[in-house]
């Protein structure tokens, strides 16, 4: 048995460019989370980290390296057979930026739900506890996506991204696109979710600050590599990369002069 | 709390410097089928060489704000107030004078240059197109940090990065030697490290050419930390103004104060968010009273009816709430809740008892 609940072994991801080049999007990174538990993937635009967290859910093939989780290989494609996709599904779900493209657009809060949970068998009547759990009314239960606020369809993608009952739930810039009192209440339903179900986490995002208090452990990443790893707030108070302490330096706090971030020279990758 | 005050130039926010290079006041903006008034009486100022920052959630005003600086309003609105420019007003421009003031003396830069930028066209063409001579957009290309500008001017936009792009539109805005930049969300869309590049660039600007800065963004932090002067807004109306350093260590406003609590910060201690119940208000939610009154915590049964209005605080800033400790001999407030215990009102606290500043300190 082994203690990692997900295990990701040197995925690489290479793009062919327009013009005969490629783009290396990912390149051998390699990271473990523990069951229940929380691991960001920090970066700027062309880091890697949204290749990676697609690579997880199976909506990109790596090139090579494997992703396991609790010491079961996912294959590289969606197995054959009823039984084994759903069992697959349940692994890992996923948590995007913008819900209204990820969403059905007929389908109210309440059928989005049962939608899921019928697939998996498992109870309609648990619709209602699902959206009770993530703080939807029953106004917002007969609402369609385009009559909910940014937050009430961010809440309605993590209910059912829940009602599949994953072990790890994946989450790219899931709370980048609201407004922050609308992002606080979205990171303390995460908290809450990940201590009542034990879900683990793996949070892609740019934002440093919203990553510190997320999740546990973090990778900061720079054109496909991974350039530090380690404890969430060992990694952020003391950085070893200088790229992470470029990062840090750069994000505005009181007293902060962008001059002094500005163009700090930086070893080539 | 001698420190909490403006520090070298003790003009108060709430009374315009007689310069003020942009001067709004009391504008009220109404549109068709709106319950509320998309801006309600809202004042603000902008000093050449300023930076001013307009905060606020989505709905909230702060673009409709910046964009009446340009005379730009949604169709159908009715606007009331004034909005000067260098002591010219704007609500009553038209034809070529609100042509002429809308290509010289202000210049807006959103937050998606792709939005701004002609794809088929190079970007030289842009900036000659505002009025760069050819030798002219290949200093402003290199002025605003681009490497390479005699490359730069024959390439098209597909061709840049993002931060290339702002870059790019940013010296589309200079090329017309503007002396009021708009920057709505410029950098929200950046990389941090690009976002710190851009604006270490904007400061630069304004200390060789005096430029004015009304600096639009959601993130507190980044305007506490950047600007002169920050407003805050919430449901059309200005609800706190203050100096950078005063919005950081002792919010006036409950508003503020959430929106402290609720941003995640990268210091040492986790302190936990504490988010603000409910959502921002739409356009269809009306208020008989304090439009914050739902999502307070410290609301009392008379803020469902008071009017908000700026209320002077002791360091020269305002603050829209009826229980902020008012600046004395001005405005009393509810002489009623005069005798309200001082522990209630955590501002005003601040202020008797420097010692527990430290309790307000967000940053």
């Amino acid at each position: 048995m082994t203690p990692h609940l997900l295990e990701a072994d040197s995925l690489s991801k290479t793009y062919p460019l327009p013009g005969g080049g490629s783009h290396q999007a990912a390149a051998d990174v390699t990271f473990t989370v523990p069951p229940g538990g929380a691991l960001g993937i920090v970066g700027e635009s062309g880091s890697g980290k949204t290749t990676v967290a697609r690579m997880l859910v199976g909506l990109v093939r790596p090139d090579h390296g494997t992703i396991a989780v609790a010491g079961r290989a996912r294959e590289p494609r969606p197995p054959r057979g009823r039984a084994a996709r759903l069992a697959r599904a349940r692994e890992i779900q996923m948590v995007f930026q913008d819900p209204y493209v990820s969403l059905d657009p007929r389908l109210t809060a309440t059928q989005c739900l049962r939608t899921a949970l019928r697939l998996h068998d498992r109870g309609e009547a648990e619709a209602a506890e699902l959206l009770d759990r993530v703080g939807l009314g029953p106004r917002e239960a007969d609402a369609r996506p385009r009559d909910l606020s940014g937050g009430q369809r961010q809440r309605l993608a993590i209910a059912r991204a829940l009602a599949v009952d994953p072990r790890i739930l994946v989450l790219d810039e899931a709370v980048a696109a609201l407004d922050v009192s609308i992002q606080a209440q979205i990171l303390q339903l995460l908290a809450e979710i990940r201590a009542e179900t034990g879900v683990a986490l793996v949070f892609v995002s740019h934002d440093l600050a919203v990553v510190r208090h997320v999740t546990d452990e973090v990778l900061v990443m720079r054109r496909g590599k991974v350039v530090e790893r380690g404890a969430t707030a060992r990694v952020l108070a003391s950085p070893d990369d200088p790229y992470t302490r470029l990062l840090l330096a750069s994000v505005p706090t009181e007293g902060w002069d962008p001059t002094d971030t500005a163009r700090t020279p930086l070893p080539p990758p | 709390m001698s420190e909490n005050r403006p520090r070298s130039t003790p003009a108060p926010a709430a009374a315009p410097p007689a310069e003020a290079l942009l001067e709004i006041v009391d504008l009220t903006l109404r549109l068709p089928g709106a319950a509320r008034p998309v801006l309600d009486s809202v004042s603000l100022t902008v000093a050449p060489g300023e930076v001013v920052a307009l905060v606020g959630e989505s709905g909230s005003g702060k673009s409709t704000t910046a964009k009446a600086a340009l005379g730009l309003f949604p169709a159908g609105a009715v606007a009331s107030g004034s909005v000067r420019f260098d002591g010219t007003e704007v609500l009553g421009l038209t034809g070529e004078r609100l042509r002429a003031h809308r290509a010289d003396g202000v210049a807006l830069v959103h937050q998606d240059p792709r939005a701004a930028l002609n794809p088929v066209r190079r970007v030289g063409d842009f900036l000659v197109e505002r009025g760069a001579g050819r030798a002219e957009a290949v200093e402003l290309l290199a002025s605003v940090g681009l490497p390479d500008p005699q490359r730069r001017v024959r390439q098209r936009p597909h061709e840049m990065s993002g931060g290339m792009l702002q870059r790019v539109v940013i010296a589309g805005a200079l090329a017309a030697r503007p002396r009021l930049l708009l920057a709505d969300e410029a950098t929200s869309a950046l990389d941090v490290t690009t976002q710190a590049d851009i604006l270490a660039l904007l400061r630069t600007l304004r200390a060789e050419h005096g430029l004015g800065l009304l600096f639009i963004t959601h993130d507190l932090h980044l305007a506490a930390a950047y600007s002169d002067r920050v407003y805050v807004m919430y449901a059309g109306r200005v609800v706190e103004s203050r100096t950078a350093s005063a919005l950081f260590t002792a919010p006036a406003h409950p508003y503020t104060r959430g929106l402290l609590t609720c941003s995640p910060t990268l210091g040492d201690t986790l302190t936990p968010l504490r988010p603000i119940p409910g959502r921002p208000p739409s356009l269809s939610d009306t208020f008989p009273g304090c439009p914050f009154v739902e999502r307070c915590a410290e609301a009392e049964p008379t803020c469902e009816t008071w009017s908000p209005r700026p209320v002077p605080l002791p360091d020269g800033g305002a603050a829209a709430c009826a229980f902020v400790n008012a600046e004395p001999g001005l405005s009393p407030v509810f002489t009623a809740v005069g005798n309200r215990p001082a522990g209630r009102d955590r501002w005003a606290q601040t202020q008797a008892d420097g010692a527990d500043a430290d309790e307000v300190n967000h940053a």
